[in-house]
C-alpha cells in the first residue's frame, strides 16, 4: 500500500466532507436541540454547501490545500456564533500546512493535523473535559502523535486516530458542560452527547476514511 | 407560535430590509448585506464606533447606528455571533483613518469572531482596539469581572464613546472613555418568560407560570435564583440590593439608570419598576441624573426586565448627556 497521496488530485476529499455533514444536517440539529439552540446541523450544513458549491463552480476542482483553504473561509465568512471561527480556524491551519507541498505523507498529516488544532485552541478557550469538540479533537491529536512514534504507518496511525476521536466524541455524553450555551443547564447537560463533538467525529472520520481510500 | 413572519428561516433579511426602508435617514447597508453603517459612515477624522451581536435583541444592536453613536454594526442570526468577516467589514465602513473602536459583549461567540475580525484588519492596515462589556453582576461572581456577560450597559458604552469620538476624541481616548463607562455600570436580569427562535418553532428554555429567573441572561442564560414572582417594588429592591455592593456604588454618586424590557414587558410595567428603582436609589444617597425606561435591549419575546446603572463622573455625564440620533435613542 502506498503511503502517500499527491495533493492536488486530493480535492475530493473536501467535497466529502461536504458530504458527510449535509448527510447529517438532521442529526447534529437533533443532538444540538437537547441542550443547545437545534440549530447545529442546519449552521454547519449552510456553511459547507457554501463551500461546495463554490469548489463545484471551479473549471477544475482545486487541490487538497486550496479546496481546505477555501473551506475555512467560506465557514469564517458564512456562518457565525462560535462554530464559524473555531471551524474555520482547524481548516486554516489545515490548509497552512498543507500549502506548498506536493504529496501527503503520514508525517505532514501529524503537523497539518497539530496546526489545525493549535488554530482552534487560539481562536477558543475550551479543554478537554468541557463537553466541547475539544473532546474530540485532542484525543485525535495524541493517537495520532502517538501512534507515529511508535512506528505505525500511515493508514494505522488514522485509525487509531479515529479510534480515540470516537472515544473522546462519546465522553461528552457523560460531560457537563462547562463553555458555551448548554453550560446554562448545568447537570442537566450530562446524559447527551455535545453537537460539536459530534461534527468533529464525523469530520475527522470522513477525512481519514477520504485519506486511506486514496492510500490505495 | 402567533408571530409576524414570513419565512421563519429569513427573519433577519426581511427585518433588515424593513427597517432600512423605514430609517434611510439614520442607517443604509453596505456591500455585506449583514453589514449596517450610519448613513454617512465612514466620518474622516473621526475614531469609528463598530459594534455587533446576535439578532433577536432589537433595537439592539444595529439601532444604535446614528449620529453620535455607532458608525456600524455587525449583525448575527438570531442569538448568534455575526461572522468574522461581517465584524470586519463594519470595521473597514466605520473607519475614518483615525482607527476603529469596536465594543461589543462578552460572548464566546464575539469573542472569537472579533478576534478573527482583527487579524484581517491588521492584514488590511486598520488599527483597531476594543473594549469587552461584562456589566452583567450574576453571570459570574465579584472577582471573576472577567467572565461576566455584556448585556444592557453595552448602550451606554456606546453612548459615552460615540460622544467622545464625535468630539474628536482620540482611538486611546475613546477606548478609555469606553473602558470606564463599562468599569462602572453594572446591570442584572430578571426573566418571567421563555423566547422562541422563529427558526426553531420551540421555547428556548422554561420558566414555569407564576415562577421569575432572577440573574437571567440575554439568551436565557441560568440565573442566580429561580422563585415565585414578586411585586415590581420587591423585584427593584432585589436588583438595586444586588448591584449597589458589587460596584460598590456610594452615596453622594450621581448615576444613569437603564431600564429595558426584555420583549413583552409592557412599558407601563417598566415605569412601575422605575418608580421603585428611583426610590430604592435615592435611599441609598444616590442622584439619578440620567433616566432611561423603554426597550433598549429585548430579548426577542421574554417577559422581563433588566437594571443596569452607571456610576457617573463629570466626564462621563457629559457624554451621556450629549445629542444623538438614532432608532434606539435619540435625545437634543
Amino acid at each position: 500500500m502506498a503511503q502517500t497521496l499527491t495533493l492536488k488530485q486530493s480535492g475530493q476529499i473536501v467535497l466529502d466532507l461536504v458530504d458527510t455533514i449535509n448527510a447529517n444536517r438532521a442529526y447534529l440539529s437533533e443532538i444540538d436541540g437537547a441542550i443547545g439552540d437545534g440549530d447545529h446541523g442546519i449552521n454547519m450544513s449552510k456553511g459547507f454547501t457554501l463551500c461546495g458549491d463554490a469548489l463545484r463552480a471551479k473549471p477544475v476542482l482545486p487541490g487538497l490545500a486550496e479546496g481546505l483553504d477555501t473551506l475555512a473561509m467560506t465557514l469564517l465568512e458564512g456562518i457565525g456564533g462560535s462554530m464559524g471561527p473555531l471551524y474555520g480556524s482547524f481548516f486554516m491551519g489545515l490548509a497552512e500546512s498543507l500549502a506548498g507541498h506536493e504529496t501527503l505523507d503520514a508525517a505532514l498529516f501529524g503537523e497539518a493535523l497539530a496546526n489545525g488544532v493549535a488554530g482552534v485552541e487560539t481562536v477558543g478557550s475550551a479543554q478537554v473535559g468541557d463537553k466541547t469538540l475539544m473532546d474530540t479533537l485532542v484525543p485525535a491529536r495524541e493517537a495520532y502523535r502517538a501512534a507515529l512514534a511508535e512506528g505505525a504507518d500511515f493508514s494505522t496511525a488514522l485509525d487509531r486516530m479515529i479510534a480515540a476521536a470516537e472515544q473522546g466524541w462519546q465522553s461528552t455524553k457523560g460531560l457537563q458542560a462547562r463553555i458555551g450555551r448548554a453550560a446554562r443547564l448545568g447537570e442537566r447537560s450530562i446524559g447527551v452527547l455535545d453537537a460539536g463533538a459530534t461534527s468533529c467525529f464525523l469530520i475527522l472520520k470522513t477525512l481519514a476514511g477520504s485519506v486511506q481510500q486514496r492510500l490505495g | 407560535m402567533n408571530r409576524v413572519i414570513n419565512n421563519p428561516d429569513l427573519v433577519v433579511e426581511d427585518m433588515l430590509r424593513g427597517l432600512l426602508a423605514a430609517h434611510a435617514e439614520l442607517a443604509a447597508g453596505t456591500d455585506n448585506p449583514r453589514v449596517i453603517k450610519r448613513a454617512c459612515a465612514p466620518v474622516a477624522g473621526k475614531v469609528g464606533i463598530v459594534t455587533g451581536g446576535g439578532s433577536g435583541h432589537e433595537p439592539a444592536f444595529l439601532g444604535y447606528v446614528g449620529e453620535n453613536l455607532v458608525d456600524a454594526v455587525a449583525v448575527g442570526e438570531i442569538f448568534s455571533s455575526p461572522t468574522a468577516k461581517s465584524f470586519f467589514d463594519a470595521m473597514k465602513a466605520a473607519d475614518g483613518g483615525q482607527g476603529v473602536a469596536c465594543l461589543y459583549g462578552n460572548y464566546a461567540g464575539d469573542n472569537m469572531n472579533v478576534k478573527m475580525a482583527i487579524k484581517m484588519a491588521e492584514r488590511a492596515g486598520l488599527t483597531v482596539k476594543t473594549v469587552v462589556a461584562n456589566d452583567d453582576v450574576p453571570s459570574a461572581p465579584k472577582g471573576d469581572e472577567a467572565k461576566r456577560r455584556g448585556v444592557a450597559g453595552e448602550i451606554l458604552m456606546w453612548k459615552t464613546a460615540g460622544a467622545c469620538a464625535a468630539q474628536g476624541g482620540s482611538l486611546d481616548e475613546v477606548i478609555a472613555v469606553a473602558q470606564k463607562t463599562i468599569s462602572r455600570t453594572r446591570s442584572i436580569g430578571i426573566g418571567l418568560t421563555s423566547c422562541t427562535i422563529p427558526a426553531v418553532g420551540k421555547a428556548n428554555f422554561h420558566i414555569a407560570d407564576g415562577q421569575m429567573e432572577v440573574g437571567i441572561g440575554h439568551h436565557g442564560e441560568p440565573g442566580i435564583n429561580v422563585s415565585a414572582i414578586v411585586s415590581a417594588d420587591e423585584m427593584a429592591r432585589i436588583m438595586v440590593d444586588t448591584l449597589l455592593p458589587d460596584l460598590p456604588f456610594n452615596s453622594g454618586d450621581r448615576v444613569a439608570v437603564l431600564i429595558s424590557g426584555l420583549g413583552a414587558t409592557p412599558l407601563m410595567e417598566q415605569y412601575i419598576l422605575y418608580a421603585s428603582v428611583a426610590q430604592y436609589l435615592g435611599n441609598a444617597g444616590l442622584t439619578v441624573a440620567v433616566p432611561l425606561v423603554g426597550n433598549f435591549f429585548t430579548s426577542l419575546e421574554m417577559m422581563g426586565v433588566t437594571l443596569s446603572v452607571l456610576q457617573l463622573d463629570a466626564e462621563l455625564e457629559g457624554y451621556m448627556k450629549a445629542p444623538c440620533a438614532s432608532i434606539g435613542l435619540t435625545q437634543n
